[in-house]
């Protein structure tokens, strides 16, 4: 197993970091596996870390009575897993279950929030990265309510 | 008196008699301009009697009325809400017939016989638009067989225009008023003087047809009398387009705020669509009878002002008024070069005066180039 | 005397429709059938990839739908039932006969893309016009760099050619990712947007050309996509639709700007289209 460092150097979420920065983030990190159906975190538990998938596939889901566990996008290898640990009350939003063995890198929330409350400069490398990635998951969510593979005449 | 197709010859008011029945005992359908229901109409051509002697039109924007003439001229107004696409593209046209047979279907090869067709009247703007359809219809990958059994053999006899309305405006477009090509016949009505017709042969067939009528050899003042009547229409235009870059002019305006003010008044009726001798839409329909045995494909004149015109999955492309006629005006002065090599107006002027709200065509254009590059 | 406008002329050779029997029918999802049909005399046509005929349903009407397959002189299409001549034609069962015209319209250029990657993205039923590309990329494999089918659907149910999309992902000539909006029970794969799977696949965006079809809201962000990657507009290719009658360029209902759907289309080369695409209800 490579060094955490070293494989965050090279993940695409983490583009453009200065090493220094590389060092300083790792230091909160550390490598996780988890089989496949595993349950990563459950909906209103303590949000403690966010994972970056190196390798696998997670399914985010919540359930719903009558219907039972409902998928509603699945993250795949380079993706980022978790954003309820960067604001109160940190506490997951939906269910995270590993379709396939999943191999991540785990960054510890309360470990990062000191650093990026010391460093702001740091705080902001982080959340405009996080900022991206939610665009542009809000914007593909907003193309999947436009229901464009749906019959012209339910609209 | 032997004749070239290059002669001229003249020809007396009563000759146009002859030249109707010479044209039916060549076994040609005659079709020509008639009063009908207070317009100048084209329609089947009894006797040169029918023509509308004496009358002339009137026309303003959304304005149509004819008058009586102080002379007894055959050809004195300048065209009607008629065109001859009428004849050559029909408002309503079986395609074929077919018929179930067991668990599929025959189609009937329909040989119908049909008279040859004869135009008598045909202005330089129709000319103009006649050439402009005939490239759609026959110059593209496929040719459209039915306009061209009809097209093909039809004899044109076309006049000179020496009382342009004030819709006029083909001189801009460059399809008239005087007659230059594409014609078998064609005829200078001369009023200065004695009333009289030059005429000239285009065709081998004009030229023998001609030859079967009583003339009298072209004297130099005839010749000259013809050439002035149509320099002194070109001169009475009232409206011009500035024609030579309309369609990238059209191409950058777009979203020009014009469209929206234009849509306030347009009624998107389509008469414009009507009216126009160049407009080509059709619908492709298949219809059947009460027991489902017997299907027929039509075509019908079609407007792309109608909303269905663009209807695409559940809904239409050019939903308001303000796209369709943005459609309609940049499709006849700009994208028609692009398609068709050409423009698609011939600056006849029906549009203006068949508009009910009288929307002017060259108004929008000029205001369009007025503040060009505007956005709405 | 009245006028009489209507005449009888023999029928035009490209307004007719040539009887073709349904050989095989089989359902895809709950409102698409594909159907093969064999023509009931003469050879079969040859169409292109990305081409489309006049499919007619007798006293019904006759609609533009792509084509889905060739083989053997078997012409196949994959419809959609969407409305009465849509739903007549998939109701047509086995030994019935339509009506063809065609094939018209322009073609997916494999012959161009020779030598680079491809990526081939398809939304919903916008698999069918891409499905004789795909077959024909396979076939041809070394020609091209890699190639990669990026597929998107509404739900797992109204996946297109499932069978099939499992038979080439074992045969592993293409790269192939699947995804769908809303998951079902039992889905083990993706779940999200098709200009999702765009942002990882791999090709290089300095040589590939893109093969886009599906519906027009979909093709736009799939375009973002590709040309956030890199892709040059110039070699995405996107496969377009109008109203559409005649199919020969002469009742001016397919009009998209100063081109013609069935003459100029249905295969646009994006930096051509977009700015006819940039201008609503045009």
């Amino acid at each position: 197993m490579r060094a955490v460092p070293e494989l965050l150097g090279e993940a695409r979420f983490f583009d453009g970091l200065r090493p220094e920065t590389i060092e300083l983030v790792a230091g909160c990190a550390s490598n996780v596996h988890f089989d496949a159906g595993t349950t990563i975190f459950r909906e209103g538990e303590h949000a403690d870390f966010f994972y970056l998938l190196r390798h696998g596939s997670v399914a985010l889901e919540t359930y719903v009575p009558s219907r039972g566990a409902v998928m509603i996008e699945t993250i795949e290898d380079g993706d980022v897993l978790g954003w309820s640990w960067l604001f109160p009350p940190y506490r997951w939003h939906f269910d995270a279950r590993a379709l396939t063995a999943v191999r991540a890198t785990a960054f510890d929330g309360e470990c990062l929030r000191g650093k990026c409350a010391a460093d702001p400069a740091l705080g902001y490398e982080l959340v405009s990265r996080f900022a991206q990635t939610l665009i542009q998951r809000l914007q593909w969510t907003r193309l999947r309510l436009l229901d464009v593979y749906g019959h012209a005449g339910e609209h | 008196m032997p004749l070239t197709e290059s002669e001229t010859a003249v020809l007396e008011p009563d000759a146009l008699e002859a030249l109707v029945s010479a044209l039916r005992a060549r076994g040609y359908r005659v079709l020509g301009p008639m009063l009908r229901d207070g317009a100048i109409v084209y329609d089947d051509l009894s006797s040169a009697a029918d023509l509308p002697i004496g009358w002339t039109d009137v026309q303003q924007p959304g304005r149509y009325r004819v008058e009586r003439r102080e002379d007894a001229a055959r050809f004195g107004y300048a065209v009607g809400p008629h065109s001859w696409k009428r004849f050559l593209l029909p408002a309503r046209l079986r395609v074929w017939r077919a018929r179930r047979d067991g668990d599929g279907f025959e189609i009937d090869g329909e040989e119908a016989e049909s008279a040859p067709l004869a135009f008598v009247g045909v202005r330089g703007c129709e000319i103009s638009a006649i050439a402009i359809q005939d490239r759609v219809l026959l110059g593209g990958r496929h040719v459209d067989a039915d306009y061209a059994a009809r097209r093909d053999g039809a004899f044109v006899v076309a006049v000179d225009c020496f009382e342009p309305a004030d819709t006029c405006f083909c001189v801009s477009m460059g399809g008239g008023p005087g007659i230059t090509a594409g014609h078998d016949l064609a005829l200078s009505e001369i009023l200065d003087g004695e009333h009289r017709f030059l005429a000239r042969a285009g065709s081998q067939r004009g030229a023998e047809l001609l030859r079967a009528l009583p003339t009298r050899r072209a004297a130099t003042d005839d010749v000259a009398a013809a050439a002035a009547a149509v320099e002194a229409a070109a001169g009475r235009m009232t409206r011009t387009v500035e024609a030579g870059d309309l369609r990238d002019l059209l191409a950058r305006n777009l979203e020009h705020p014009r469209w929206e003010q234009v849509a306030q008044r347009c009624l998107t009726c389509g008469n414009c669509t009507m009216v126009c001798p160049t407009c080509f839409c059709t619908n492709v329909e298949d219809v059947s009878d009460l027991t489902g045995m017997e299907v027929e494909r039509v075509r019908i004149w079609e407007s792309c002002f109608a909303v269905d015109h663009s209807f695409l999955h559940g809904g239409s492309v050019r939903q308001s008024g303000r796209s369709r006629y943005r459609q309609w005006l940049t499709h006849k002065f700009g994208t028609w070069h692009d398609q068709f090599d050409s423009s698609g107006c011939v600056g006849c002027g029906r549009c203006i005066a068949w508009c009910p709200v009288g929307i002017d065509v060259t108004e929008e254009l000029a205001a369009i180039r007025e503040s060009d590059g505007a956005r709405g | 005397m009245p006028a009489s406008t209507e005449l009888d002329w023999p029928p035009a050779g490209a307004m007719v429709p040539r009887p073709f029997r349904v050989h095989r029918r089989r359902r895809e999802t709950s409102d698409t059938w594909t159907l093969t049909l064999e023509p009931l005399a003469g050879d079969g046509i040859d169409p292109l990839p990305g081409q489309f005929t006049m499919l007619y349903a007798f006293g019904v009407g006759e609609i533009p739908v792509s084509v889905s397959g060739v083989t053997n002189g078997l012409l196949t299409h994959t419809v959609r039932s969407v409305g009465a001549v849509s739903g007549a034609i998939c109701a047509a069962k086995a030994g019935a006969v339509l009506g063809v015209r065609g094939p018209f319209g322009t073609t997916w250029p494999l012959a161009e893309a020779s030598g680079g990657d491809v990526v081939v993205v398809a939304g919903g039923v916008g698999l069918a016009p891409l499905r004789t590309a795909v077959q024909s990329l396979e076939r041809t494999r070394t020609a091209y760099g890699e190639v990669t089918l990026l597929y998107g659907g509404r739900t797992p149910g109204d996946l297109l050619f499932r069978r099939e999309l499992e038979q080439l992902r074992r045969r592993g000539k293409l790269d192939l990712d699947v995804t769908v909006d809303t998951a079902q029970h039992g889905w083990a794969g993706r779940v999200g947007v098709v200009p999702k799977l765009i942002s990882t696949a791999r090709f290089d965006p300095g040589s590939a050309v893109a093969l886009v079809c599906g519906p027009e809201v979909m093709m736009r962000f799939a375009v973002a996509a590709l040309l956030q990657r890199g892709v040059a507009p110039e070699h995405i290719h996107l496969s377009m639709e109008r109203n559409m009658q005649c199919a020969v360029g002469h009742c001016g209902h397919c009009q998209l700007g100063p081109t013609l759907v069935c003459r100029d289309g249905p295969i646009y080369r994006y930096d051509e289209l977009a700015p006819l695409l940039e201008v609503r209800e045009l």
